[in-house]
């Protein structure tokens, strides 16, 4: 409608400026769009991200816009122009160059043809999503002290109403005018000078913004929030460690709940049938050293089932208990719903950084399955409930001990994809095993606080990076890609049968999603530390991914 | 004096003042302070360890850093330009940009800086070997020079040892004369991505059937850039080739004690030394 009103503003001022042959054109335009509406412009009809089309997003494929594409985190793209066979002709369409230096991690959203996303430092962007060309730039003035653990890094946005969502590395939660980029709402989560930042992309359920900290490596105490859309006011948060009298405190030794970590900094995901959000959290802190916080230490390193009108939590599912390799378990978890015929369970699967993928029934929380899915030294056994648990060479020692996975995990924040197609679980995993080391330190605020060194293993075998797809029905990695090196990119799965990734060279590659046969692959210049997303605008689709400093898109000849 | 002119000068004077603050500001704070050097260490085995090895006695990419004299900062003003903004060229990166430990205040790196002059060893060992015996040897019957280059020098084959001496710890060179596939068999890790050449082995056939060994320069899951012992260099496809086969096996021949004495061996370290040292 917006487009509508602006065209007969741009046509009264034709007309009052005299032009009788434009005049005309834009009577002919201006019917044509009251007429034709939604059929001819559908992409420019509808300026609101309503709740509904979040929870829809299933019926608009040419539009991304969550995190992962979908509430259920499947980061799975139904659109199909660039398929098995069409793949082979893909080929660059545009580059933002985003002018950040470190990782990009961000991905995109594309809503009605634009694109939303982030970069380093704070940046946000709305870009024409057939050009590339930017409609809007954004970029926070920061402190000159923020205490990012690992790189000046965000994940992206959120959109909701006429709005996008930022977390900042000063521990601010914005909203931002997604026509223009002025900051509509600046709320103060947390002080940043003890740790707290945001790294995450916010997840937009209902008129609530979700979202989660960043500081396990600093002792905060971690939270998830939950800000109202419209005028920024905080109406709930969850705090990851319990405090006193609350059930799960009595897993922390003496204070050392006060600075338990516990972060929360990647994205969940929704379940609109039964409201709620699932979260997953890091790791508990001092990251790499165990004494002192003698316990379970919840809900570090867990999975959370919260209410998303309250955040109060219906259940709980903890991936490793008193973690000292700094595992967090701050991966997507993903939403899958099995056939009638095949039981009809409602399930949450989560390739976890120990190296286990863990299958979770969604509506009790209880684990049905965990299996190895890359190198694993720390566990060789399993609890009554089928959960792997540490062995007596899994501590870390003063003197260093060699343990697999290495502290940067099986996986990390990678964003995984399910492909419905061919019923996959895709995920980025390495082999990697380090030495940890473990020493006393004491908290200080505002101080890193880890506890520990590690390094790469003396003994171990190079580092091997991989692409694995699991069948989430028996954890069992059906088929495997190895990386020339290690890589940080995410995963897309198209119903075009393809999986879409990049490495650490700088090659975006597309996949058999079958076979995970490389079919087409470009050199983009620059490390992959992002996931890919696919949209498509005037009927053409595009993939795209961030590498080095720019955002690419590709598409069809 | 106008009312405008005395509040220039009273700008001009505070920033003389804040200048001067500055300049003091430029001494480590914390020099010689007990406190400050333990917390240091907490950052030090955060942010540097993984590079530097725990006690800052060097591991296997980083200096040790217990010598005195360093090759990059001679002060610690020098000190803390170099952790705040890496040395370009080298591994060494900028504060909080390499993705291993976190980003550090000021007040945090002057910590790590008085936590590494606490752990300076002053006088350094007396080198009793023969450094003129070891460039003979490097240049003569050791071979090194076929492969490696010092100053300009030697051959391409092998990495540059000229800055080696200052860069890596005696243990770590004599290791990886001794056995110089060890290190090549780690891999590399994060931080040194930027420098992708491992020197692992390859041997390829090409469709017409030409085999090629070599050194890879780089490699991707598509291409690869080989060196061959008569330093060519054959930018191929991996898809277009017969075979390709890498190895860690290094393309160096192993230095036992029979081929190179001890006594040899620490004449031609101690080469290296006077030559990384400068």
């Amino acid at each position: 409608m917006r487009v509508v009103m602006s065209e007969r503003k741009a046509f009264n001022r034709e007309v009052r400026e005299g032009n009788p042959r434009r005049s005309l054109r834009l009577w002919i335009g201006f019917l044509a769009t009251c007429f034709f509406l939604p059929g001819l412009f559908p992409a420019h009809a509808r300026a609101q991200v309503t709740f509904e089309r979040l929870v829809n997003a299933a019926k608009e494929p040419q539009n991304w816009m969550t995190y992962s594409g979908n509430y259920s985190g499947t980061r799975h793209s139904a659109l199909d122009q660039i398929n098995l066979t069409t793949v082979r002709t893909l080929a660059p369409k545009w580059v933002y160059q985003t002018a950040a230096t470190g990782k990009l991690e961000t991905s995109p959203l594309v809503v009605d043809g634009i694109l939303y996303a982030t970069a380093q430092d704070n940046r946000a962007f709305a870009l024409d999503a057939r050009t590339g060309r930017p409609i809007w730039m954004y970029q926070r003035p920061l402190p000159g002290d923020i205490r990012p653990c690992c790189g000046r890094v965000n994940r992206g946005l959120a959109i909701l109403g006429d709005k996008v969502f930022l977390g900042t590395l000063d521990a601010h939660v914005i909203a931002l005018d997604a026509k223009t980029g002025a900051v509509v709402w600046d709320v103060v989560a947390a002080d940043y000078r003890t740790g707290h930042s945001f790294t995450v992309a916010p997840l937009a359920v209902k008129n609530l913004i979700v979202t989660g900290v960043s500081g396990g490596e600093y002792g905060v105490r971690g939270f998830i929030d939950a800000y109202d859309a419209d005028k920024g006011e905080r109406k709930w948060r969850f705090y990851t460690v319990p405090g006193p009298g609350e059930p799960g405190h009595e897993t922390w030794e003496g204070d050392s709940w006060k600075v338990g970590g516990a972060p929360a900094w990647n994205t969940g995901t929704y379940d609109p049938v039964t409201n709620q959000i699932f979260w997953p959290t890091g790791n508990p802190a001092p990251s790499n050293r165990g004494e002192g916080r003698a316990g379970d230490n919840l809900y570090s390193n867990s999975l959370l089932a919260l209410n998303a009108d309250t955040g109060k939590m219906n259940w709980y599912f903890q991936f490793t208990k008193h973690d000292e390799h700094d595992w967090d378990a701050t991966q997507v978890p993903v939403i899958i719903d099995t056939p009638i015929d095949a039981g009809g369970k409602h399930l949450i699967v989560q390739a976890d950084r120990n190296g286990f993928f863990y299958v979770i029934d969604r509506t009790t929380g209880k684990l049905i399955s965990a299996t190895p899915y890359g190198k694993t030294t720390w566990s060789d056994k399993k609890d009554a409930e089928g959960r792997p648990v540490a062995n007596n060479q899994a501590s870390p020692t003063f003197e260093g001990r060699t343990i697999c996975p290495g502290a940067l995990g099986t996986t990390n924040f990678m964003a995984p994809t399910y492909d419905p197609q061919t019923g996959l679980f895709y995920v980025t995993a390495r082999d990697q095993c380090d030495t940890f080391s473990t020493a006393p330190q004491p908290y200080e605020a505002g101080h890193a606080y880890y506890g520990s060194a590690y390094f790469p293993s003396e003994e171990a075998e190079p580092y091997l990076g991989f692409l694995k797809a699991i069948d989430p029905a028996t954890g069992e990695v059906k088929q495997k890609f190895q990386h020339t090196s290690p890589t940080w990119s995410g995963v897309l799965s198209t119903a075009g049968g393809l999986v879409f990734s990049g490495d650490a060279e700088g090659n975006f590659i597309g996949f058999d999603a079958a076979s995970l046969t490389p079919l087409w692959h470009f050199q983009m210049g620059g490390a992959v530390y992002a996931p890919p997303m696919a949209f498509a605008v005037d009927g053409k689709e595009y993939v795209a991914i961030g590498a080095g400093s720019a955002v690419y898109a590709f598409g069809l000849p | 004096m106008s009312r405008r002119s005395l509040a220039g000068i009273v700008v001009l004077l505070a920033m003389i003042f804040v200048s001067a603050a500055h300049t003091a500001d430029d001494r480590n704070p914390l020099a010689g302070d007990a406190k400050a050097a333990k917390a240091g260490e907490y950052e030090f085995r955060i942010n540097c360890a993984l590079c530097h090895g725990l006690g800052a006695r060097g591991g296997g990419r980083g200096p040790d850093l217990t010598r005195a004299q360093k090759k990059h900062a001679h002060s610690d003003t020098d000190m803390f330009q170099i952790i705040s903004n890496g040395i370009a060229g080298t591994a060494m990166p900028a504060n909080g940009t390499n993705g291993q430990g976190v980003g550090m205040t000021d007040e945090e790196v002057w910590q790590i800086i008085t936590y590494i002059r606490s752990q300076e060893v002053k006088a350094p060992a007396k080198v009793l070997a023969n450094a003129a015996h070891g460039k003979d040897l490097f240049y003569g019957d050791g071979n090194c020079a076929l492969c490696h280059m010092i100053a300009g020098k030697g051959g391409r084959l092998g990495p540059d040892l000229t800055a080696v001496g200052g860069s890596r710890t005696r243990e770590a060179i004599i290791d990886s004369v001794r056995n110089p596939s060890r290190r090549l068999a780690w891999g590399l890790t994060e931080a040194t991505k930027e420098f992708p050449q491992e020197y692992e082995s390859v041997t390829v056939v090409t469709a017409d059937g030409k085999q090629i060994k070599g050194v890879a320069l780089n490699e991707d899951s598509f291409s690869v850039q080989i060196m061959d012992a008569g330093e060519h260099i054959h930018l191929l496809d991996k898809e277009k080739l017969r075979s390709f086969q890498k190895s860690r096996e290094s393309a160096m021949p192993k230095y036992d004690a029979d081929v190179l004495s001890d006594k040899d061996l620490e004449d031609i370290v101690a080469y290296l030394i006077s030559v990384g040292a400068k």
